[in-house]
């Protein structure tokens, strides 16, 4: 179902971000983004706080309005292929006290294809219970989700990303707080992705596990400073012009900018 | 005396609380519980400028006077239902113009609404049937008055409205479950996925202000706001279950309006006297729903089942009494490390020695005795074997703890007991077994005493 009505484009890299700004009510500002995914391979954002590795994710799923720049995504723009797109916020972004079972939070990963007004028949809970499963949370699928610790809510968000479906997943700081037996259920996760052929996006904190967990690396603060492979990219030298300091000229103008496009709207 | 009368009342109010409940259930969960009450503040404006609008039209002759009669519920409803939504709209303009809190932002922009609302409705009150009154506090008791006939029952035409209220809302509600659910709780994914939150929300808003203000007149605009929201309040906290939220929101709001019509008729009658105003023999219906409502809250507040305070107390309880119960099984056992097997019997001695009350300790030594952990000698207390077991991995807790925290966070030797005392209690076997592959298998913790093996009992 997702081989989109043969545009041709099956050649296409699953995420083409060209000359990319946004400058939007304070959030961190990016600058002239320019990058291509390569295939089937699992790619860590890696940058310092505020360098707007979140704010990347969210424009690359129309979140936040652009400035300037294209996204292509497997050679046509995010809203004609939101099927083809996982995504996992992070686990702080969402009220983790709302009245939800595990297996609830999963489903909704297929209200898209269930389709507008309809119920989440048994059909659909199957396959949210399968992923679950596929998470080591089958066990825990009518817990509220308030009462599963940190490393299972994440894992909760994967199961949910897993039952989209989805090519190319976007996942927003998915090893943040948990457990060191999450943090490789996890890996090993997205290692099976990879084997699958889905190309996978992280936002990624720990230097330390980049090289071991991700094949490629994409070096931000605020603009992109290296992205390839990890063996060419992540180097002392890169990771220095990363992380020495915010310029604070960018920050300003940003700043002022992010001020007129409110104004503009 | 309950008449068929009362049980009118007291139905038209059960099913405009509940119609108020679904959406309150909503707003609850998305933090807009002061959004709902903004709403129905928002509504009086524009109730009292379509009501002026409609009567222009009579008076410039484009509405008969039949039409006006017929389509006026309409107008107001529209004028309504635009300022309602109207205030939301504007409010997330304030905020984002201006910079401040959504709530700041909001609470100007409906206290703005309400006071042109009211000055608009003095200035033309006295020249209208708009009466201030009602449109704050409500007329259930009279609006049932007013009846039409259905089948062999004659049934208050307001019933039937509200009825219909509640079965849109029933419907929309079923149709949009999950849009509505996955917009309240996770936005950015319903963004992405391409179902639009703000569309959801504008539902929420449009529905919350349909529903505020077609109820209005019965109960009155407040009593709408604590219906929209603490019904829902008290249902969130017995369940965990969205769709048993709704469920029993409905029905407690309900529940609160049949309560609060009885109430109102018994109660003053009983209490009134007593404090001496006899002549007072009851009291408004609606507002008497509010208080059973929320002393329906203050119930689920005390004996909700997980949240309730008397679990609470009763899990604290429990707790406390396991923490006793250890630390008393762990002082046996240093007694014993020490040659002391057998222990005085009465808890005055034991409380002197190790500090806790004397209640307590009874209390701890009625558990130990009931799981086989000690028995009761003529000379004193003695550890069974099931009792050293479990003794042995408390003391191993407590001492493993002591050692990590010397080694590994150069915490003071004076300081080390304090906090293994409490720690002890939470530390599993897993996590021991950790510590110990850790600190590679410490022969004696800090103070000098010898860290226990495990003990499995077999």
């Amino acid at each position: 179902m997702n081989a989109e009505n043969g545009s041709g484009k099956e050649s296409a890299s699953p995420l083409v971000i060209r000359d990319l700004t946004v400058a939007y009510h304070r959030k961190p500002v990016i600058w002239d983004i320019d990058y291509e995914a390569p295939a089937g391979r699992l790619i860590a954002i890696v940058g310092p706080n505020g360098a707007g590795k979140s704010t990347l994710l969210a424009a690359c799923l129309d979140l936040v309005p652009r400035v300037s720049g294209e996204i292509l995504v497997f050679g046509q723009p995010f809203r004609r292929q939101r099927g083809r797109v996982g995504y996992v916020p992070q686990r702080e972004s969402v009220d983790w006290d709302f009245p939800v079972s595990a297996l609830d939070v999963v489903a909704m990963g297929l209200y898209r294809r269930i389709g507008w007004c309809r119920p989440v028949t048994a059909r659909y809970r199957k396959l949210a219970l399968e992923a679950l499963d596929r998470v080591g949370m089958a066990h825990l699928a009518h817990r509220q989700i308030r009462q599963l610790s940190g490393g299972q809510q994440q894992r909760v968000f994967l199961a949910r990303a897993l039952v989209q479906e989805a090519d190319l997943y976007l996942m927003d700081e998915p090893f943040a707080g948990v457990d060191a037996a999450t943090e490789r259920a996890i890996v090993e996760l997205l290692r099976n992705m990879r084997a699958a052929g889905k190309t996978v996006l992280a936002v990624h904190h720990d230097l330390q596990t980049v090289a071991e967990y991700f094949d490629d690396v994409v070096l931000l603060n605020m603009r992109l400073i290296a992205a390839g492979p990890v063996e060419q990219v992540f180097t002392i030298d890169n990771l220095r012009r990363t992380y020495g300091g915010k310029l604070a000229l960018l920050d300003r103008v940003g700043h002022r900018m992010s001020m007129d496009v409110q104004l503009e709207r | 005396m309950w008449e068929s009368l009362d049980s009118w009342i007291a139905a038209t109010g059960a099913v405009a609380a509940s119609a108020c409940a679904l959406p309150g259930c909503f707003l609850l969960l998305r933090r807009q519980s002061l959004t709902g009450d903004a709403i129905s503040h928002a509504a009086l404006p524009g109730i009292v400028l379509a009501f002026l609008a409609a009567q222009m039209a009579r008076q410039a002759g484009w509405l008969s006077d039949a039409g006006y009669e017929a389509s006026r519920q309409l107008f107001l409803l529209a004028g309504a239902v635009v300022l309602g939504v109207g205030c939301a709209v504007g409010s997330e303009w304030v905020q984002r113009r201006g910079g401040v809190e959504p709530s700041a932002a909001l609470g100007v922009v409906f206290i703005t609404l309400f006071a042109v609302g009211l000055v608009l409705l003095r200035l033309i009150a006295d020249q209208v049937d708009l009466d201030p009154d009602c449109v704050l506090y409500g007329t259930l008791e009279n609006s049932v008055l007013d009846t039409v006939p259905l089948g062999s029952l004659v049934v208050p035409r307001a019933l039937l409205r509200h009825l219909a209220l509640f079965l849109l809302n029933l419907v929309l509600i079923g149709l949009f479950f999950k849009e509505l659910r996955i917009a309240s709780f996770d936005p950015g994914l319903a963004n992405a996925m391409g179902i639009p939150a703000w569309l959801m929300h504008y539902l929420l808003m449009t529905m919350t202000a349909f529903t505020a203000v077609s109820v209005f007149e019965s109960v009155g605009s407040i009593l709408v706001i604590a219906m929209l929201i603490v019904p829902a309040a008290t249902a969130y906290l017995l369940t965990d279950r969205l769709v048993v939220m709704l469920v029993l929101a409905a029905l407690l709001a309900a529940a609160s309006a049949w309560l609060g019509h009885a109430a109102a008729l018994f109660v003053p009658r009983l209490v009134f006297p007593w404090l001496g105003y006899p002549q007072v023999t009851d009291a408004s219906t609606s507002g008497m729903m509010a208080v059973v409502a929320g002393a329906l809250l203050v119930a689920a507040l005390l004996a909700g089942p997980r949240y309730g305070w008397v679990a609470q107390f009763l899990r604290r309880r429990r707790l406390a009494t396991r923490i006793a119960t250890e630390d008393l099984l762990a002082w046996l056992y240093r007694n014993a490390e020490r040659g002391q097997a057998l222990l005085p019997l009465e808890s005055g001695r034991i409380s002197q020695v190790t500090g806790m009350s004397r209640t307590r300790v009874r209390r701890a030594v009625g558990q130990l005795v009931r799981r086989r952990w000690i028995e009761r000698t003529p000379d004193g207390l003695r550890l069974t074997a099931a009792g050293h077991t479990a003794a042995v991995n408390l003391v191993r807790a407590h001492r493993l703890w002591e050692s990590f925290l010397a080694e590994r966070l150069d915490v003071p030797a004076a300081r080390l007991h304090e906090s293994a005392e409490r720690i002890e209690h939470y530390l599993d076997s897993q996590m021991l077994d950790e510590l110990e592959a850790e600190l590679q298998l410490p022969e004696r913790d800090p103070h000098g005493s010898l860290i226990p093996r495990q003990a499995r009992d077999e």
